[in-house]
């Protein structure tokens, strides 16, 4: 893994799949794939610690709803983004709940830095947290 | 009209350099084009036939005169001293090199403009009605409620990468002078016991498959309205179709798991995201509004020397009812006869930009026919107005009738034509102008596309034309009784196509069905809808 | 005639590929035969020209080049409607070619 800003410790085992995750009672890493529904987790996000999504090409965009979906409800644990994971996804990634990152090819460093603070400011409330900018010129 | 604050101003520089990095590493070979090419369409830039091209937003279609002058210097310094405007109310450049895109970026953020997501599969430049703040029939000016969407669809974290492209219009008046029925997203800004709110209209569109949006909810309260576009979005970005690039878009869902069950996942999302708290705060509405606010309009003459027919015809023509009344709204054709619509030299910009300056209040609007509005004219100025457009080759007097026609670049540019459509333009209002019969034919509205892509918005004309390869040679095929206002339909094809020639010929001979059969007012669509396809299709094949 | 074309990276020129190099005139262009695959991949990754592929070309008696398909054609000349801003504004009538 490329990138990450949490502390905890890295959960290092192996996914299993949300079918599976669904079936299995003990589970505690999960990957969804880009036609799965974020929201079959919602029962047992008390016990995961990691859930991958997957964007297997970076124009697929099912994986930033399904990111923002699970930390609308609660979740905590990592959320790392994997697969075609590249530079220009970066600022919106972080936006839509991922703090972890862990791109097929590894990314220039300096231009990965850049890329997480593209957005001085936000217009849109999303899943970091930020104040928008419609909420700070009303402050 | 609206003005950026530091905010606003920060989010467009911002993006400038992001796209500066993103053009060096496209030219270190850091992305392929593969990559590169998704970034640069979210900032307007095409690669076409004979160069990139670079379409630039006009939010909701209105710019100052100061805006219009910028984009004519940018004509003149990177471009070949012309620009085209678009269907959707933007302007785009035919000659741009990828190693000034940056800097031609930088200088219209100078000036409060940008390119930003004019391509790519996210959410679009919202369009509006090109009369807002003007016209007389309108409920309030919708540009306040465009203006806060166009905000939230900036930068998206969320729908950067939808299924596919997604555009959004708002009006607010019963007319529908937007098309806003052939939108992903139509939005109708209505009052309910008092009360302002959004309706909502879902699923529309031309392309190979066109589609009316049904209405999905008559009425959101305006302090839930990006709320619930959010929740349209969302079901969209998760459910819409990525399997088949032509089947993508909205309307396609919508379609197939049909109205009702679409509403029924946008109404729970909806909910789920009103306890989320993402809606901007009440007051922001409330910020925006005062830019949009009427400027200072004064009583004067209310009617005018119609003793010279040229002007009388173009009063009678290219000038809209405005709400105040001694005012109107004037429109300047970029139709001329023989001419390639919607091009302005950069010179013609500067010239609308100083008459909008002189005698409409610094304001200016494109509309999605592609033509330039000056929104508010005093009637005591029309004539001077006039006298000056005339001069320029503006003043073509030609409204919706037969010669302002819409047509797409076509195959003369593009890269996803199969025929070209300029020249059936040209040689269509050539031969209307000659013939003298534009005039008897009233409203009659004549849309052009390239291919099935329908830029040209075909299915929407009273009469649509559609140029296809046949076999390696243009072919055209002509359809009849489209409409894109609040009468909104869709155009019926009449049968096979014809070449070149052999179309321009048949335009001519519905016109004349049309005149021969019409009764009193009618229009050539009220005509086409009472007695039906049967004799049109006599007349071009029997 | 199998002949390679694309866009100038830099300038989005229309561009064809004369054997050793890249010109703006489609006269200039030759065939690229059986090498044209090879020729592709090598000039797709020294990012002069972009995304070039092959298109079917006949040479004329008089050793003109002429593309089989009139997209091709109007790339080679400019756009039909502007003839002042195509490679040949002297020559209105070379808009016949295309067509």
């Amino acid at each position: 893994m490329q990138f990450r800003f949490r502390d905890d410790e890295v959960v290092d085992h192996g996914t299993v799949t949300v079918d599976a995750c669904c079936d299995q009672t003990n589970a505690t890493a999960v990957r969804i794939e880009p036609g799965d529904d974020a929201r079959e987790l919602l029962p047992f996000l008390d016990r995961l610690a990691l859930v991958e999504v997957n964007f297997p090409t970076f124009g697929d965009g099912r994986g930033y709803s399904a990111a923002r979906i699970l930390r609308e409800a609660g979740y905590t644990g990592e959320l790392r983004a994997v697969g075609d994971v590249g530079i220009d996804q970066l600022s919106h990634m972080l936006r839509c709940g991922f703090d972890a990152f862990a791109p097929d090819k590894p990314l220039d460093e300096s231009d990965a830095r850049r890329a997480f603070a593209t957005w001085e400011n936000v217009y849109q409330s999303a899943a970091d947290g930020r104040k928008t900018i419609q909420e700070l010129r009303h402050e | 009209m609206y003005k950026y604050d530091n905010y606003d101003q920060q989010m467009v520089d911002a993006r400038v350099e992001e796209f500066r990095d993103q053009a060096r590493r496209r030219l270190e070979g850091k992305l392929s084009e593969d990559q590169f090419k998704p970034l640069r369409l979210m900032n307007g830039l095409y690669l076409q036939l004979h160069a990139y091209m670079l379409r630039v937003a006009i939010p909701y279609g209105t710019l100052n005169s100061e805006q219009m002058t910028a984009l004519a210097n940018i004509a003149d310094k990177y471009d070949r001293g012309y620009g085209h405007f678009t269907t959707r109310q933007n302007l785009q450049y035919n000659w741009i090199k990828l190693e000034d895109a940056a800097d031609i970026l930088a200088d219209l953020a100078k000036v409060e403009m940008h390119a930003i997501q004019t391509s790519g599969n996210c959410i679009r430049n919202i369009s509006s009605d090109h009369f807002a703040g003007a016209t007389h029939d309108e409920l309030v000016d919708p540009r306040p409620y465009a203006e806060l969407l166009r905000q939230w669809s900036s930068f998206h974290p969320e729908f950067t990468y939808l299924p596919r492209k997604f555009k959004i219009a708002v009006i607010a008046s019963e007319k529908d002078r937007a098309a806003m029925r052939l939108h992903d997203i139509g939005i109708q800004i209505v009052e309910q016991n008092g009360e302002l709110g959004a309706r909502f209209f879902v699923g529309g569109g031309m392309g190979r498959t066109p589609m009316i949006a049904p209405m999905i909810r008559d009425f959101v309260p305006l302090d839930q309205l990006i709320t619930y576009a959010e929740a349209c979005l969302r079901v969209y970005n998760r459910y819409g179709r990525r399997d088949n690039k032509y089947k993508a878009r909205i309307k396609i869902l919508v379609h197939e798991i049909g109205k009702d069950e679409y509403t029924r996942q946008v109404e729970e999302e909806f909910k789920h995201l009103l306890d989320q708290g993402i809606e901007p705060p009440r007051e922001e509405l409330e910020r925006i509004k005062p830019f949009f606010a009427d400027p200072a309009f004064e009583d004067g003459p209310k009617t005018v020397d119609r003793s010279d027919p040229d002007f009388a015809l173009w009063i009678d023509r290219n000038t809209h009812r405005h709400k105040h009344d001694s005012y109107v709204s004037a429109v300047i054709s970029l139709k001329p006869v023989g001419g390639i619509p919607g091009d302005a030299t950069g010179e013609q910009m500067r010239l609308m930009a100083q008459l909008a300056k002189q005698y409409s209040f610094d304001e200016l609007r494109i509309m999605h026919t592609q033509n330039v509005v000056l929104p508010h004219v005093k009637i005591a100025d029309l004539h001077d107005l006039w006298t000056e457009l005339d001069a320029a080759g503006l003043g073509s007097p030609n409204m919706d009738s037969i010669e302002d026609m819409i047509a797409c670049p076509g195959l003369d540019y593009c890269s996803l034509a199969n025929a070209r459509s300029i020249p059936l333009a040209q040689r269509i209002s050539e031969r209307f102008d000659a013939s003298g019969k534009t005039g008897k034919l009233g409203e009659l509205k004549l849309k052009i596309s390239g291919c099935i892509n329908a830029c040209g918005h075909h299915h929407a004309g009273h009469i649509g034309i559609l140029g296809v390869d046949k076999k390696g040679k243009e072919n055209y095929q002509l359809s009849l009784g489209g409409s894109e206002a609040e009468d909104v339909s869709l155009a019926k094809i009449t049968g096979p196509g014809f070449d070149e020639d052999g179309v321009i010929e048949a335009v001519e001979k519905v016109t004349d069905v049309y005149l021969d059969q019409r009764e009193g007012e009618e229009r050539f669509l009220d005509t086409y809808r009472r007695i039906g396809m049967a004799p049109f299709k006599e007349a071009l094949y029997d | 005639m199998k002949v390679l074309t694309g866009n100038d990276l830099k300038t989005g020129d229309v561009v064809w590929w004369t054997g050793s190099e890249w010109s703006r005139h489609v006269d200039d262009a030759v065939d690229a035969g059986e090498r044209a695959e090879e020729i592709l991949a090598a000039e797709e990754a020294a990012r002069r020209v972009n995304v070039p592929y092959i298109i079917e070309a006949t040479r004329e008696d008089d050793g003109k080049v002429r593309p089989a398909h009139i997209k091709d054609r109007i790339r080679a000349l400019g756009p039909t409607v502007r003839p002042d801003l195509t490679l040949k504004p002297q020559s209105p009538e070379a808009i016949d070619w295309v067509i």
